[in-house]
């Protein structure tokens, strides 16, 4: 149910983060003042979208789950937090590679997107430690969702709190108020780096449930047959005839 | 009906509280311990301004897992949580009472730590911030006792409790942290200095009103069977 247009989706991914990387070194202009180095731009501003909107989609689908109690939404919920936990591992990483090639640290307390980023990261580190010490499966998923749900309001407080307490020095290259010269050609080259990014979100969120789809799947025809086994008597059939002279 | 059994079951939280006498004094005693842990650790006699209130919510802030680890223990030992969940109330009761507890500990805790903060440590005098502080301390208490009786519900059926509160219950404390200490900072200086009180209570007001509602909506499904 879940390999459904897979290979279209792979597809569009390739395409899209091939024409992406293009874009990235041929298209768009080198920046003035930081050179080359701006163009971890294309890569880190679009994977710490991609995994603050797949922590909030988490929330979102735990909400389906507790609603309807089916454990497929919280597998949905389930992956899309574990994905995102590694996107945004990613983009801390080139934010603190990008940090100190342009202020010449590895990590910049007073800018606050970053600090706040940080601090989801570590809430939902604890996700699968969470997760993972429930056993009971139906409670699991449970208190999994519930998790999901706190963690997906705070993100949106904890931003606004780490904002409130900081001078801004973080590159506000989208917004046009503070720094309306963002150029066309950039506008276009992110715009399409951020579809990449989230066609390959996709792209591993649907391989990932169809894989553990197909694995439940297996395991529950694999008791079936067990059981069938045992309900018939083992070894092939009995060659004596019932009613013996 | 929620209140009275929210009440009924704070009442039995209270009594156990008065009579074991655990959670209060382990706290207090931890967070003294503490205040003289940062004043070797800051080899500093005397602090003001942001490293005292830094090192104030801190230490708050930690003293508060130690309650949260305990929170359920009640409930868990002899399986009591059985015993609730078949009378027919409303579950958000256990989550109500259990925040409320809390809060109250949180209150004790402070009626202790505070002054000895101030003796132990403090260099300016606490006197004329104290209605201000008093603001503050309340709506953080809110804060930290309304998403602490989250966590503690959250980690109550977890093999792994005494890690997952500190893991889990910290971060989603941090903005309360800034919050607060941002607020006390300048209430904690020797010489005056411009206050943003108004927006940091804001904020905290906020932040408990979104993590209390949250936490009443979400609880149902934690003491579910």
């Amino acid at each position: 149910m879940y390999g459904r247009g897979l290979r279209a989706l792979s597809i569009a991914t390739a395409v899209v983060l091939t024409g992406a990387a293009v874009m990235v070194f041929f298209y768009a202009p080198k920046e003035a003042d930081q050179g080359i180095i701006q163009k971890i731009f294309y890569v880190h501003v679009p994977l710490a979208i991609v995994a603050l909107c797949g922590f909030v989609a988490g929330g979102l689908l735990a909400i389906k789950q507790l609603r309807t109690g089916e454990t497929k939404w919280d597998m949905r919920s389930y992956v899309a937090i574990h994905l995102s936990l590694v996107f945004a591992v990613g983009a801390l990483i080139t934010g603190s590679i990008w940090a100190k090639a342009s202020w010449g640290h590895w990590w910049v307390w007073d800018e606050p997107v970053l600090v706040s980023f940080l601090i989801v990261f570590l809430l939902y580190c604890c996700y699968q430690p969470l997760r993972f010490s429930i056993e009971d499966p139906e409670k699991q998923a449970r208190y999994a969702s519930v998790f999901a749900i706190a963690a997906g309001a705070f993100v949106p407080i904890n931003f606004m709190a780490v904002r409130l307490a900081t001078a801004h020095i973080h590159p506000r290259v989208l917004s046009k108020t503070t720094d309306g010269s963002l150029p066309t050609e950039m506008l276009i080259t992110f715009l399409v780096s951020l579809l990449g990014v989230a066609l390959l979100f996709a792209t591993l969120w649907k391989v990932e449930l169809t894989a553990k789809n197909a694995s439940m799947k297996l395991k529950r025809l694999r008791r079936r047959l067990e059981a069938a086994e045992h309900a018939a008597p083992s070894g092939p059939p009995s060659p004596e005839p019932v009613g013996a002279p | 009906m929620t209140f009275a059994a929210a009440r009924a079951i704070l009442r039995k939280d209270l009594a156990i509280e008065l009579r074991t006498r655990q959670s209060v004094p382990a706290m207090a005693l931890f967070s003294v311990t503490v205040f003289v842990l940062f004043h070797f650790g800051l080899d500093r006699n005397e602090i003001e301004g942001s490293l005292a209130s830094g090192v104030l919510w801190v230490t708050l802030l930690l003293a508060t897992v130690l309650a949260v680890t305990r929170l359920f223990a009640a409930e868990r030992e002899d399986a009591a949580l059985d015993g609730i969940l078949l009378a027919p109330v409303d579950r958000t009761a256990v989550y109500l009472a259990k925040a409320a507890a809390l809060f109250l500990y949180l209150v004790l805790l402070e009626i202790v730590a505070l002054p000895a903060f101030a003796v132990l440590l403090l260099g300016p005098d606490l006197t004329d911030a104290l209605p201000e502080l008093l603001a503050v301390l309340v709506l953080a208490d809110i804060g930290l006792a309304g998403v602490g009786a989250l966590v503690a519900g959250l980690a109550s059926e977890t093999r792994l409790r005494e890690l997952i509160v500190p893991l889990l219950l910290l971060p989603l404390l941090v903005p309360v942290l800034i919050a607060s200490a941002k607020a006390t900072k300048p209430l904690l200086m020797q010489v005056s200095a411009t206050t943003d009180l108004g927006k940091w209570l804001g904020f905290m007001a906020l932040y408990d009103m979104v993590f209390v509602l949250l936490a009443v909506a979400v609880f149902d499904y934690l003491l579910e069977d």
